[in-house]
């Protein structure tokens, strides 16, 4: 894995070929750290004029200023996310402990590929699909929900005719994360220390208490952050969104009515191609703002694997 | 044994157990018997509502899934009236730890058969041979979308395999100390750059060049290698770190240079583990459309120059054509499926190529 102790104590004759193969090495090495750095600053440098030029001059804000046309954005980013990760999160540790305990072992591995599928699906192929598809087949099911369940504030209404709402697009976003949350919990389950199972199964546990008394106490740390990283994906997710929610901005906690907060990231996109002048320099500030978020999203999910180290191979 | 039927019937067991291992637990036919029961009654119940609704059709999702649910309560309490309550709540458990694996399978086989059917439509010659140059309703093809695709895929992967490949390198056989560790932490954090954040960068980067407005292929081509250098350098470590030492060590006793034993020992030892990242990596960015949307815009005209003008993509092309349809929008929307069918077709090629690759030319390790 690294070189012989021998080179620390009598050091190698260096040969230019030597010199220059570490040499680019180390370049390139640097190099990762200097394209991170830049983003960072070419984000913000393009992100000045946003905050210096007056909102009165800036079309795409509509007279507010760059904090009011932000909130509803980061909102709306944060509350999808959220609601794709609960949805996510208990069916991912499902079908990790189905692959890894339950299933056949020799169907495992192939049943772990189908799960990979879905990860190799382009995102853009995800938003045809919701909104020609999820969206007119779960519309009736808001209807649904706003006739029996109107009281709850969540499902208020009235429901949206098109079905495209904030909760569809969440369930779309929720099926492109679940590979990645389920790949990580799975690798995580997998590495229980056998002993433990054995003894649990020893003393009598059935399957279930095998699996709460050894499994899940051990791979705790990992599915946090396999659901952070889950967290970081959706937060960033673009096409699906884009293409299957239909957003009246504003901030609202209502699942199934047809004005929906849009996200950070779909709005970009869907405001960029025809932006101009100062709303390009709007549109970069709100992304650089998701930068942040998804930035200390995942720099917090990293440190909860590193303490861990034995899961950080696990993506 | 006493016999048990589908629904909650159970007998009392009559008269003295033959075999007393067996007491108090369900016999293996029983989950099965009740499984093909709920399934034969919620086909029925959904037969009947196709039956009185004929525009709805069947329903396939709603029935195995209402069927698992059916199974999942009818089995906890048979199994809880027999077995007792831990044994239920493992039987319990187990349907819904199976009912997770089906939920998961419901999108996609719902995915993967809609854009089969839908896709099959425009899957002819003219999709593959034409542009949509001055094309407004029907015919027109994504020939400048798919050329557009593999020509900034190709610079992308250009740009990040040899900088993927060079930092694994220094990570593995030279990196110490605090510049490695922020490396590697950095990497893992460079992973999780939304994409369109990428496509922001790459962006940014020509108009401080060229000046605002300014949209190009090689911009859509950086950034596709913002984010495909991550993983090249996460899949090669990985691999890299599979040579034994006792490879590097044979070589340095022979008196080999550092550099060459890299280059002639390490490499090629790895070298299928390495193509198959690289390939994954590849599969990744190419169905990647936000940064290409941002950097690269789109258009309807074949662009072979990485250097001029906008250039279209295969994912910006199923995007635009769905967002922006014309008067005809059927003819819109069977291109948009089409091209998604394209797309997932060139993923998944390059997913069981890189796959075959991995068990096909994988050295030996012992392990």
């Amino acid at each position: 894995m690294t070189a012989p102790a021998t080179t620390a104590l009598i050091p190698a004759k260096q040969r230019p070929g030597d010199r220059i193969f570490s040499g680019s090495a180390l370049v390139a090495g640097s190099l990762i750290l200097a394209v991170l750095a830049a983003v960072a600053a070419f984000l913000v440098l393009q992100s000045v004029p946003a905050v210096t030029t007056d909102p009165e001059d800036i079309s795409i804000l509509r007279g507010e200023n760059l904090l009011e046309y932000v909130w509803p954005l980061v909102f709306g980013t944060l509350w999808s996310a959220t609601i794709a990760l609960i949805l996510a999160v208990p069916v991912a540790i499902g079908i990790a402990l189905f692959i890894s305990h339950y299933a056949p072992r020799r169907l495992a591995q192939g049943l772990g590929y189908v799960i990979d599928l879905l990860a190799a699906v382009p995102s853009v192929v995800f938003g045809l699909w919701g909104g020609n598809v999820l969206a007119p087949a779960v519309q009736p099911f808001y209807t649904w929900l706003e006739q029996n369940f109107g009281w709850f504030p969540l499902f208020a209404g009235p429901a949206s005719g098109t079905g495209r709402t904030i909760l569809t697009a969440s369930v779309v976003l929720a099926v492109m994360i679940l590979p990645i949350i389920t790949a990580i919990c799975r690798e995580v389950f997998l590495q229980t220390p056998v002993l433990h199972e054995e003894a649990a199964l020893a003393l009598g546990a059935t399957r279930w208490e095998m699996i709460r008394m050894a499994v899940l106490p051990f791979g705790r740390a990992g599915i946090v952050s396999a659901a952070m990283l889950g967290l970081g994906r959706a937060l960033g997710e673009t096409m699906a969104v884009a293409m299957v929610l239909s957003a009246s901005g504003g901030v609202t906690f209502n699942l199934i009515s047809s004005s929906n907060p849009s996200t950070i990231a779909a709005n970009i996109a869907l405001s960029f191609p025809e932006a101009y002048g100062v709303n390009v320099n709007v549109l970069i500030a709100t992304g650089l703002i998701l930068f942040a978020i998804t930035l200390l999203v995942n720099t917090i999910a990293r440190i909860v694997v590193n303490r861990r180290k034995d899961f950080s191979g696990a993506n | 044994m006493s016999q048990l039927t589908a629904p909650p019937k159970t007998d009392a067991p009559a008269g003295a157990m033959p075999n007393s291992y067996a007491t108090g637990r369900l016999p293996r036919f029983v989950p099965w018997t009740i499984l093909g029961g709920s399934f034969i009654i919620m086909i029925a119940v959904f037969a009947l509502f196709a039956s009185a609704d004929p525009e709805g059709g069947f329903n396939a999702p709603g029935t195995v899934f209402l069927s698992v649910v059916l199974y999942g309560i009818v089995i906890y309490f048979v199994a809880r009236m027999i077995e007792g309550p831990r044994r239920a709540k493992d039987r319990l458990v187990t349907t819904l730890v199976t009912l997770a694996f089906v939920i998961a399978l419901l999108p996609l086989v719902s995915l993967l058969s809609t854009v089969v059917l839908n896709g099959t439509a425009r899957l002819d010659v003219t999709f593959f041979t034409n542009s949509m140059r001055n094309v407004v309703g029907e015919g027109g093809g994504a020939l400048h979308a798919i050329t557009g695709t593999l020509l900034m895929t190709g610079a992308a992967a250009i740009i990040s395999i040899p900088i993927g490949l060079l930092t694994s390198i220094y990570l593995v056989e030279y990196g110490r100390g605090r510049l490695a560790q922020a490396i590697t932490f950095f990497v893992d954090v460079m992973t999780g750059i939304p994409s369109i954040v990428a496509g922001l960068f790459a962006y940014t980067l020509f108009v401080i060049i060229f000046g605002p407005g300014i949209r190009l292929g090689i911009a859509g081509a950086i950034a596709l290698a913002v984010l495909m250098i991550p993983v090249v350098v996460r899949s090669s470590e990985e691999m890299l770190r599979l040579v034994p030492n006792e490879l590097r060590e044979a070589a340095f006793a022979l008196g080999v240079p550092k550099w060459l034993v890299v280059l002639k020992v390490v490499l090629p030892t790895s070298i299928a583990g390495l193509t198959t990242g690289i390939m994954l990596s590849i599969s990744r960015v190419i169905g990647e459309t936000a940064p290409l949307l941002v950097a690269a815009g789109y258009t309807n005209n074949m662009n072979y120059d990485l250097l001029e003008g906008r250039m279209q993509s295969l994912p910006v092309f199923v995007y635009s054509s769905y967002v922006s349809q014309g008067t005809e929008a059927q003819a819109y929307l069977d291109r948009a499926w089409t091209g998604a069918l394209t797309l997932i077709l060139i993923v998944m090629a390059l997913n069981l190529l890189a796959r075959f690759i991995a068990r096909a030319f994988s050295p030996k390790l012992s392990r």
